[in-house]
Parts: C-alpha cells; sequence; structure tokens
C-alpha cells in the first residue's frame, strides 16, 4: 500500500493541518508515504516534509503555481498518482485542499470520502455526521482512495527523520486548469496564530455583550499562546472579522483547549468546535446549551471571571 | 446568457439515517437547501432585467420538485429535475457524473452552486463538476461581478480575499454572505407553476445506470456509531469571578497551560 499526502503552504511555511494528516499517514505503517509540495519555492520545505514522515517528496516547483488555485494541482497531483500508482491519497480540509480533492476525484474516477476526523489502519474512515450527532464508518471501493480531513483531526507531530528523497515533476497543464488567475489580494493580518493552526482556541459571542469585549477574549487567548475565535452572531453583528467565524458556515476547527466566553452554544456553533479535546465554557445562562458538550462549564458573569484567568495565567507563566 | 443553478431539496429537521439503506432518511418533508438559495438570488441579481435565462437543476427524488418549484417562484426561467430510481445513493463521483451530463446539454455560460449541502455538510461538489465540464472553478465567492466574458470573484480564505478572474463559461460556488435571498412573491408562486419544468431519466442525460447510484459510487458506507462520549463534565457556579482560580485548577490538571 502507497500513500500520498498534499502539503499545503502559505508563504514558506507547511501548513499545521497538511503536517498532522502526513504524520498520521506515517503512523498507518506503510512503507510508501510520499508528500507533495506545488508552488514556486517549495523545494526548500521538502526537508520539513521529512520530519513529519515523507520518505520521498514529489516537488512540482513552478513560480506560475504559487496562487492557491486549485484546478493546476489537480493536473500535479493526478500526474503524480498515475505515474506513481499511489493507491491512497490523503488532504488536510482548506478552501483549496476542498477544490484539489474533489476535482482530482473527477479527474480519476476516484472515490472522495470527506469531513473524516480519522482513518483506521485498514483504511476506514470515521465522519461524523448529522450535526455529528451519529459517526459514520466509510470506505472506498476502489483505488486511487481521495480522503479530506477535517481541520485539527490530527497533531503534527515531528518524527526527525533525515533528508527525504526529492523527485522533481514538471507537469503538462490541462487547458482549462489555466484559465482562473489570482488577479489582487487582501490578506488580514492576525496577531497569533490562525485558527486553524491553533493548539488554543479562546472564541468570544453575544454575551461579551458589546464589540469593545471581545479584549477580553483577546487578552485570554494572548496569555494562553492561542487564536482568537468568533460566533457567526458577532460576525454577523460587524464585531470581528469573518476569518475568524467558527460554525457551520465558518471553520471547523479542533484545538486542544476551546475557551467559550459568552456562548451560547447554538448548533450552527456546535458544529464547528464539538471535536476541540478539552472544552470550557462561560456563560451567564445556566440553561445554555453550550454546558452540556463543555468539559468544564462556568455559570457566570465573563467580564469578571476571564479577567481573572487572565492574570492568574499570566502569574503562572511569569 | 444562460445561468445555470444547481440546487438539491435537503429534508427539514436535523435528519435521521435509514438503518436499512444507510442513506439519508429522504421520505419526510423536504426544502430547498438554504445555502443554495444565495446562488438562486446571484444569479436573479446577475440577470437583472436583461433577457438572460436562469435554469435551476436538481438531481433528486420526485418531491425534489418542490424545491426547484420555490426558486421559479423566487424568479428563476426554468427547472430541469434528473430524478431516477437508478441515481438514488450516488456519491461524489457519481453525482458531478449525473449534473456534469446534464449540465453539459444545457451548456450554460454560468453554472453557480451554494457553499454547502445542509443535509450532508459536502462542500466539494462543484470543483467535481468543474472538472467534467472542463471548465475554471471558483469556490467561496463572497463578491461575483460580471465583465462582458470574464468574471471577477472575491473569495473568501482562511488568509484574507484573493481577487480572482476567470473566462465564462466558468462555474462558481457562492458564499452566502454574498447576498440576502430574497422571499418567493405571491405573484412569483403563483406564475412558478406555468414555467418550463423538465423532468429527466439517466438515459435522458446520457449516463449509464451502471455510472450512476450506488453501483456507479466508489465509496460506501459500512456502519454507524455513536460519537465519543465526552469525559465528566463539571459545572460550577461562579460568584464575583471567584471560579478564576478552579478554571485555572482544571487548565493546570488538563496540563493545557
Amino acid at each position: 500500500m502507497s500513500v500520498l499526502v498534499f502539503l499545503e503552504h502559505h508563504g514558506n511555511e507547511l501548513q499545521k493541518g497538511s503536517l498532522g494528516v502526513l504524520t498520521k499517514a506515517a503512523a498507518l505503517g506503510d512503507s510508501d508515504v510520499a508528500a507533495v509540495l506545488v508552488g514556486g519555492g517549495v523545494k526548500a520545505l521538502a526537508s520539513d516534509a521529512a520530519k513529519f514522515g515523507a520518505a520521498k517528496v514529489f516537488v512540482v516547483e513552478d513560480d506560475a503555481l504559487e496562487p492557491a488555485l486549485p484546478q493546476p494541482r489537480v493536473d500535479a497531483l493526478a500526474k503524480v498518482i498515475q505515474e506513481n500508482g499511489y493507491e491512497t491519497v490523503l488532504l488536510a480540509n482548506s478552501v483549496l485542499a476542498a477544490d484539489v480533492a474533489a476535482g482530482l476525484a473527477a479527474r480519476l474516477d476516484a472515490g472522495l470520502n470527506w469531513d473524516l476526523v480519522d482513518l483506521t489502519s485498514d483504511l476506514v474512515g470515521k465522519r461524523p455526521a448529522l450535526q455529528d450527532s451519529i459517526f459514520v464508518d466509510v470506505g472506498w471501493k476502489s483505488t486511487p482512495r481521495i480522503a479530506l480531513f477535517r481541520a485539527g483531526s490530527f497533531d503534527a507531530a515531528a518524527s526527525g527523520a533525515g533528508e527525504p528523497e526529492v523527485v522533481e515533476v514538471s507537469v503538462d497543464y490541462a487547458e482549462h486548469s489555466q484559465r482562473a488567475q489570482i488577479v489582487g489580494q487582501e490578506l488580514e493580518e492576525s496577531g497569533g496564530p490562525s485558527i486553524e493552526d491553533a493548539d488554543i482556541i479562546v472564541a468570544g459571542g453575544r454575551g461579551l455583550g458589546a464589540p469593545e469585549s471581545f479584549s477580553l477574549a483577546e487578552e485570554l487567548a494572548r496569555a494562553l499562546g492561542g487564536a482568537v475565535g468568533a460566533t457567526r452572531a458577532v460576525v454577523d453583528a460587524g464585531w470581528y472579522p469573518y476569518s475568524a467565524q467558527i460554525g457551520q458556515t465558518g471553520k471547523v476547527v479542533s484545538p486542544k483547549l476551546y475557551v467559550a466566553l459568552g456562548i451560547s452554544g447554538a448548533i450552527q456553533h456546535k458544529v464547528g468546535m464539538q471535536s476541540s479535546n478539552v472544552i470550557v465554557s462561560i456563560n451567564k445562562d445556566a440553561n445554555a446549551p453550550i454546558f452540556e458538550f463543555s468539559d468544564l462549564g462556568v455559570v457566570g458573569d465573563v467580564h469578571e471571571i476571564a479577567p481573572k484567568l487572565t492574570e492568574l495565567i499570566k502569574q503562572r507563566k511569569s | 446568457m444562460k445561468i445555470a443553478v444547481c440546487v438539491k431539496h435537503v429534508p427539514e429537521g436535523s435528519g435521521r439515517i435509514d438503518p436499512s439503506s444507510k442513506r439519508l432518511d429522504r421520505s419526510g418533508e423536504g426544502a430547498l437547501n438554504h445555502f443554495d438559495a444565495n446562488a438562486v438570488e446571484e444569479a436573479l441579481r446577475l440577470k437583472g432585467d436583461s433577457d438572460s435565462e436562469v435554469v435551476v437543476v436538481s438531481l433528486g427524488p420526485a418531491k425534489a420538485a418542490d424545491s426547484l418549484r420555490k426558486a421559479l417562484a423566487m424568479g428563476a426561467d426554468r427547472a430541469v429535475l434528473i430524478s431516477d430510481d437508478a441515481a438514488a445513493g450516488s456519491d461524489l463521483v457519481a453525482t458531478s457524473k449525473l449534473l456534469g451530463a446534464a449540465l453539459a446539454k444545457e451548456s450554460p455560460d454560468l453554472v453557480l452552486f451554494g457553499q454547502q449541502a445542509s443535509d450532508a455538510d459536502g462542500a466539494v461538489l462543484w470543483a467535481a463538476v468543474a472538472e467534467r465540464l472542463q471548465r475554471p472553478v471558483v469556490s467561496q465567492a463572497a463578491e461575483l461581478t460580471l465583465d462582458g466574458g470574464t468574471l471577477r470573484v472575491k473569495r473568501q480564505t482562511e488568509f484574507g480575499y484573493d481577487v480572482i478572474e476567470a473566462p465564462l463559461p466558468a462555474v462558481v460556488a457562492v458564499s452566502d454572505a454574498i447576498n440576502e435571498p430574497r422571499y418567493p412573491s405571491l405573484k412569483g408562486i403563483m406564475g412558478a407553476k406555468k414555467k418550463p419544468f423538465d423532468t429527466l431519466s439517466l438515459a435522458d442525460v446520457g449516463v449509464d445506470a451502471g455510472d450512476a447510484g450506488e453501483t456507479g459510487s466508489k465509496t460506501e458506507v459500512l456502519a454507524f456509531a455513536d460519537p465519543p462520549a465526552r469525559g465528566d463534565a463539571r459545572k460550577v457556579e461562579d460568584s464575583g469571578g471567584d471560579s478564576a482560580q478552579a478554571i485555572l485548577d482544571f487548565l493546570v490538571e488538563k496540563r493545557l497551560v
């Protein structure tokens, strides 16, 4: 059996989500675990990939591919898969990777299972369904198998391997793959880690009461070394940018720690965060649904508790 | 110009899985997937007062006609329903083949999708359909403009926004932030009944039964289980911020600080 992992990068950094999937691939126990990197200047990232378990790294080095567009990546992955006979292809979900995975499925007539949170060594995927009220075991009837994993499903763990075998690949792009072009970008500056990559997320909801109170979430996140998330309600109200939105129409995250400040826990939000390892919530409404899936629920005023908690954490860390 | 909008009829409520077929139970009441209403709205906005045609396309059981009627009531001009018992249980590969074949016959300048299906949480179909049609695809469109034969999309990503241009014909999946879908007017609802409505079989779209439904699918559902239970949940009542220490102790115990 052979496994290929699509590694996504932003700037000159490999995305933690895809390194988590690579770590998982290496743990499946296969001899042939390879990664594929596509873009400009990506060859320099190959040794990073080796640290997370790739024995071989396919490098499709092309400056024209640096913009994050899915279709040329479908061409690149299809070539690597077909020429080398990879049976299983794994991707960490993102705006880019979802489109790559689905385009690849159609190109290769290959089965795609998405929103997986785990994969067993006999290649059964685990997919939460119906607002995560049920876990579905899914399989593939043919190869190649394509699997797209929910963000944060696996920790990225460096195993410290040596230099990988680097295979440079050049690709002939399909005509239709080259028609879309990125002509501009507006990148949002973020102080800390992005919410998909963060081990700790402090998220705020309506219960914070006012946009200014988001500083409570920001200060607690800073003290904990985490990122700030938000509910749809506060994003819609303009209190916080969309890039921080967690939930059905935002991001799905599963950090080690999720701290919910003034969040009621509506189903649309729940689906975005309930697979977090540990959930701590503070809400003044004792009947808020969030307490049903919190490991520690605190009934109280977030404006009183959050600053004290921030202070205690700072003291402990100093 | 012709704009096709792909829509899905989804079960109302939280949904249940039929243990015998291992599929989502679609026997109850259903409705237009609300994310698809954004795609219908965007098509109607692009059409404006022009003589462009908006065609809504769905794959599903006969009852999916209800959702297509809703899109017609919003203002779409024509509906196409691909409905065939042999298509039930189609996975992504099979669905993209069926929709791709139907869309190829329609040959629209622009194909629109909503950002996800509220039942299966799928958010990938457009890229597979675009590949079948060999057209450029842009997803997560927060803004969409057309200038002659070129479309310009502001795409939401994890890092901010990309502005993407592509020539028509193209496939675009719109985010639900792109617009506020209109409600059908009474006049629209009455008028919808008279609008052209085609129901197509697999043979009509030119796909073999072996390429559709479970036979044509490359993935399968094997089993169901309850989600892993959370450990012992604790709940404390705060008084004047005194729980901060309890939270810190909990985080220390869990080795999170």
